[in-house]
């Protein structure tokens, strides 16, 4: 297999390094991996960061006082942040990531826009569709819905981190061999749904995958194939192959 | 979204004194943050702080006390409703939050955050509506699309009591803690929470801006009481209840002592049914009876131009719980969770 690896760089920590202006996120974008002409993904990535880039200049003219004292005021157990970006450390899939952000940055976007790790979809943007479900602390939580600074501290996994040493994860290996999905739209966020429940409860029924992804939705209407494929994973790899990291 | 500065308290007394400084200027509280997040991504709101008291770890928790159960608010609707405690004794509130939103809005959503929602109404959560509820001259549901609104004791907004977790405090007799810097503590019942809109259309609950709800207490349940809560909504999965029923029962052998019914999306703010009460007391648990109560629980509905439906449903939400609590009738497979 050819072409970029995915996601970009992931391991060299320069590519993802912390950019707070206009021109270093620009010229990151340009960095990436060569591909001929524009791509899709590389033309959005590249629209998005511009995008924060203008935003952010906009927060300078608008907090500049703030923003010069916005590291940190201490008083009373309280700390303060913001409104401009502040650096902030995120654990994501094992890997401690230091990045740039404003208070306001939901946890899909730090993940998808600052880290470049676009497997997240953000689908309903309000927390109903589940599209967007990332683990905290192995708790299925809707990244839309969780602001960056709720996720310090916490462990995250993305749909990037659940494959180990290029080996799919039981329930992305069952999905794959259910076509459990059609669009794929939905595909990341059932998987991490699935692979929490199992997690949680190695020997599930129907009834509980059902239970666990009552959140998750799926237009397309794949989920007998999901429940199937989740309910086979359980079963192949069992209670001691289910990865613990 | 708009900016803001974010202060992260790790302190009751911190977070009381951030409320405190100026309690006027778009100073919003910040726990599970689902509703917030979703009121500010909607631009109905756009405050210039957050007070985030998610990492207060003293307001978080379930704790047995002699006199029933002490709850942090922070604690989430996931944590209620696997709590075996809650789920045997309790029963009306560990299935009340269990079936509210989706398994991971519950994993984030906290009891406080939950109970101080603002309505769902889909004039009030649109910015294009200027409405009564905005401190404005009108009310769109009464012309407009109101399928989901009250049916009954709307005054001049009928938008619907958004807490489920409510309608289980609310059978349990419940009090909340409010804890301001200046004015010390106070505890308010669960029925003395929520303000009705021809009282203050603006104003949702009685807490004021410098206030931190710190507490939720339920009283032990007497002796030989049983409860049970069920949710009905257009989706068996997700959706916000369009119909739900919690009932309570103290029961004396075969005969009901005591009953609690309360309802949550017919009313403005959750509400008991006296009628229906009044229909289950000193009577055996039976059909009969629960039908009857069922019935009762509807005197004087006025439905809207599109939601007499609900005036059918009410009754069957509370005649299968009543049953459900009476240990008479499993769970309604048709009942949304």
């Amino acid at each position: 297999m050819s072409g970029p690896k995915f996601p970009p760089q992931a391991d060299d920590p320069s590519s993802f390094a912390t950019q707070s202006s206009d021109a270093t996120e620009t010229s990151q974008a340009n960095d990436r991996p060569a591909t001929k002409g524009i791509t899709r993904r590389g033309f959005l990535k590249g629209a998005g960061v511009a995008a924060a880039g203008t935003a952010l200049l906009e927060g300078a003219q608008v907090f500049t006082r703030e923003a010069v004292a916005a590291t940190r005021r201490e008083h009373d157990g309280v700390k303060e942040f913001g409104p401009g970006a502040i650096p902030v450390a995120l654990l994501v899939n094992g890997k401690e990531h230091t990045l740039q952000i404003e208070p306001r940055t939901t946890l899909a976007d730090a993940l998808r826009v600052h880290l470049g790790m676009t497997g997240t979809k953000v689908v309903c943007d309000r927390g109903p569709c589940s599209g967007c479900t990332v683990l905290m602390d192995d708790m299925p939580v809707n990244s839309c819905m969780t602001l960056a600074m709720d996720a310090i501290g916490h462990q995250v996994t993305t749909i990037e981190g659940l494959q180990s040493e290029g080996e799919l994860h039981p329930v992305q290996a069952a999905f794959v061999k259910h076509d459990a999905m059609q669009c794929g739209f939905c595909t990341p966020g059932m998987v991490m749904t699935c692979s929490a429940l199992l997690k949680k409860n190695s020997h599930p029924t129907e009834d509980d995958v059902r239970q666990a992804t009552a959140g998750n939705l799926c237009r397309c209407g794949t989920y007998p194939r999901i429940f199937a494929a989740t309910l086979e994973a359980a079963g192949v790899s069992g209670k001691e192959s289910i990865r613990n990291a | 979204m708009n900016q803001f500065v974010f202060a992260d308290c790790t302190t009751e007394s911190g977070a009381l004194a951030q409320l405190s400084q100026n309690a006027k200027d778009g100073i919003v509280v910040k726990a599970g943050g689902i509703d917030l997040l979703d009121r500010m991504k909607e631009g109905l709101e756009s405050p210039t702080k957050l007070v985030n008291i998610r990492n207060i770890s003293s307001l978080r928790g379930i704790r047995e006390t002699p006199e029933g159960l002490h709850i942090g608010p922070l604690t989430t609707l996931t944590e209620i409703s696997e709590h075996p405690l809650i789920q045997s004794q309790y029963t009306i509130f560990s299935d009340a939050c269990g079936n509210a939103a989706t398994p991971h809005i519950r994993n984030m959503a906290t009891l406080g955050g939950n109970l101080l929602q603002e309505n769902r109404c889909w004039y009030f959560r649109s910015k294009d509506y200027q409405c009564l509820r905005k401190g404005k001259e009108i009310c769109f549901a009464f012309g407009g699309l109101n399928q989901y609104h009250s049916i009954m004791d709307y005054g001049s907004c009928p938008a619907v009591a958004p807490s489920s977790a409510a309608v289980g405090l609310l059978g349990l007799n419940a009090t909340v803690e409010l804890t301001s810097a200046k004015r010390g503590k106070r505890v308010v019942g669960i029925k003395d929470l929520y303000v009705m809109p021809e009282a203050n259309p603006t104003k949702f609950n009685v807490v004021e801006p410098d206030e931190l709800l710190t507490a939720v207490m339920i009283p032990k349940p007497a002796a030989g009481t049983r409860s049970a809560y069920q949710k009905y909504g257009e989706k068996q999965s997700f959706d916000w209840a369009i119909a739900d029923a919690g009932v309570v029962l103290e029961m004396d052998g075969n005969v009901c002592r005591r009953a609690v019914v309360t309802m949550g999306a017919a009313s403005p703010v959750v509400r008991r049914s006296p009628q229906a009460e009044a229909a289950l007391v000193g009577k055996p648990i039976t059909e009969e009876t629960a039908r009857a109560a069922g019935k009762a629980s509807m005197e004087g509905a006025q439905p809207l131009s599109m939601n007499a439906y609900k005036v059918q449903m009410f009754p069957v939400a509370i005649y299968r719980t009543v049953l459900l609590a009476a240990g008479q009738m499993g769970r309604d497979p048709r009942a949304a969770g």
